[in-house]
């Protein structure tokens, strides 16, 4: 704070109040205006989850990006608005049903997704990977080998790697239940804790 | 804040964040403080519409200020086209907890004329220097200083607090 006698305008005070009751009554409105509109290309909001806070981001078209704590969200955000569009706002309310299915997973309650996927942040091979993987029922697991077998490509094991440590949409789009041949889970977006916990919560609630 | 060489345009989401407080500050100084809330949604929606061709690295506050101006000349019109008399002004009803009770010099801000209103609230309340703040209203920069200044100048003579703070006397 600079010192306020220096300030010659120190008496407008009263017009800097920032007066967060009304702006946050303006940027609930602004989001409902700017929905019903379809000015919002990408919604967002975030949930607590037993592996950390989710930044769940969805398009018109469906559910687009599931991102961890360690991904950094405001990166993620930011990374949203340059390959997707730039009009990205919090908007919990297209995300609903992904909040509603996420908890009731983490729950134990539900073993397979609902959700209609925008798959536009990966393309080809990966895709095809990501396309196969809701295949690999809830609480069992397939090595890398066999995804890559499974996509079309038996030798892009290394490939099929790549696409789950890229999947945009982990834990919806389980790529926590490839792992390798020797059983030891390989690598995760979310770390390997949170790739622990997932399948440890699928062994339990398979039962 | 998070800045990134390679990145063209935030998520809209940090100029809400970002401006929201000064936008609102400034429509309650063109446009008066209830009117404002119009202004301001406006104002943003507008934005959200225009922002995908917005240049890369313009100016987004300046952007968001254009903007309100241009929002806040079409209500103070529509107001002027349609007069409604009332004997008294109708209740209305807060829909979140009590209304806003507005810092008296809002009045003051209010009674300045169209152009003061403006280069003050473009200049002190935005920030925006008198460049730019001639840009938005017209005229000279030169004219855009000394409308801030008279502004200014009559706001702080007009100012109950400010004469309690006046040592002059």
């Amino acid at each position: 704070m600079s010192t306020p006698q220096a300030d010659p305008t120190a008496f407008l005070a009263g017009l800097y109040d920032p007066d967060p009751l009304a702006l946050s009554r303006l940027r609930d409105s602004l989001v409902g205006a700017a929905a019903a509109a379809d000015l919002i290309d990408v919604a967002y909001r975030t949930i607590d989850s037993p592996v950390g806070t989710l930044l769940l981001a969805a398009t018109e078209q469906g559910l687009v990006r599931v991102a961890f704590d360690l991904e950094d969200h405001d990166l993620v955000l930011v990374g949203l608005a340059d390959k997707i569009s730039p009009r990205v706002l919090l908007a919990p309310k297209r995300l609903e049903d992904a909040t509603r299915q996420l908890s009731e997973y983490f729950e134990g309650g539900r073993t397979t997704f609902s959700l209609p996927l925008d798959f536009r942040l990966t393309t080809g091979f990966r895709r095809a990977v990501l396309a196969h993987l809701p295949a690999i029922a809830y609480g069992h697991t397939e090595s890398y080998s066999q995804v890559a077998l499974a996509a079309g490509s038996p030798r892009a094991v290394r490939a099929v790697g790549t696409a789950c440590a890229t999947n945009p949409i982990p834990v919806v789009v389980p790529c926590h239940r490839v792992v390798r041949s020797d059983g030891s889970f390989g690598g995760y977006r979310g770390g390997p804790a949170a790739k622990s916990l997932l399948l440890e919560l699928e062994r339990t609630g398979a039962r | 804040m998070l800045r990134l060489p390679d990145v063209s345009k935030a998520p809209f989401e940090t100029l809400v964040d970002q401006h929201g407080a000064t936008v609102l500050r400034v429509c309650r100084a063109v446009v008066g403080f209830h009117e404002a809330q119009d202004a301001w949604s406006e104002t943003f929606l507008a934005a959200l519409r225009a922002y995908p061709e917005l240049p890369d690295g313009a100016n987004v506050e300046a952007w968001l200020v254009t903007i309100a101006h241009r929002k806040a000349i079409d209500i103070t019109r529509a107001r002027a086209r349609a007069p409604v008399p009332v004997d008294e002004a109708p209740e209305t009803r807060s829909t979140v907890g009590l209304p806003t009770v507005p810092d008296p010099i809002w009045t003051e801000v209010a009674a300045l004329p169209s152009r003061q209103r403006q280069a003050v609230a473009y200049h002190y309340l935005a920030g925006l220097p008198y460049q730019q703040v001639a840009d938005i209203i017209g005229g000279s920069v030169e004219a855009a200083r000394r409308a801030a200044a008279d502004g200014i100048n009559s706001l702080r003579r007009n100012h109950p607090q400010s004469e309690q703070k006046a040592d002059s006397r």
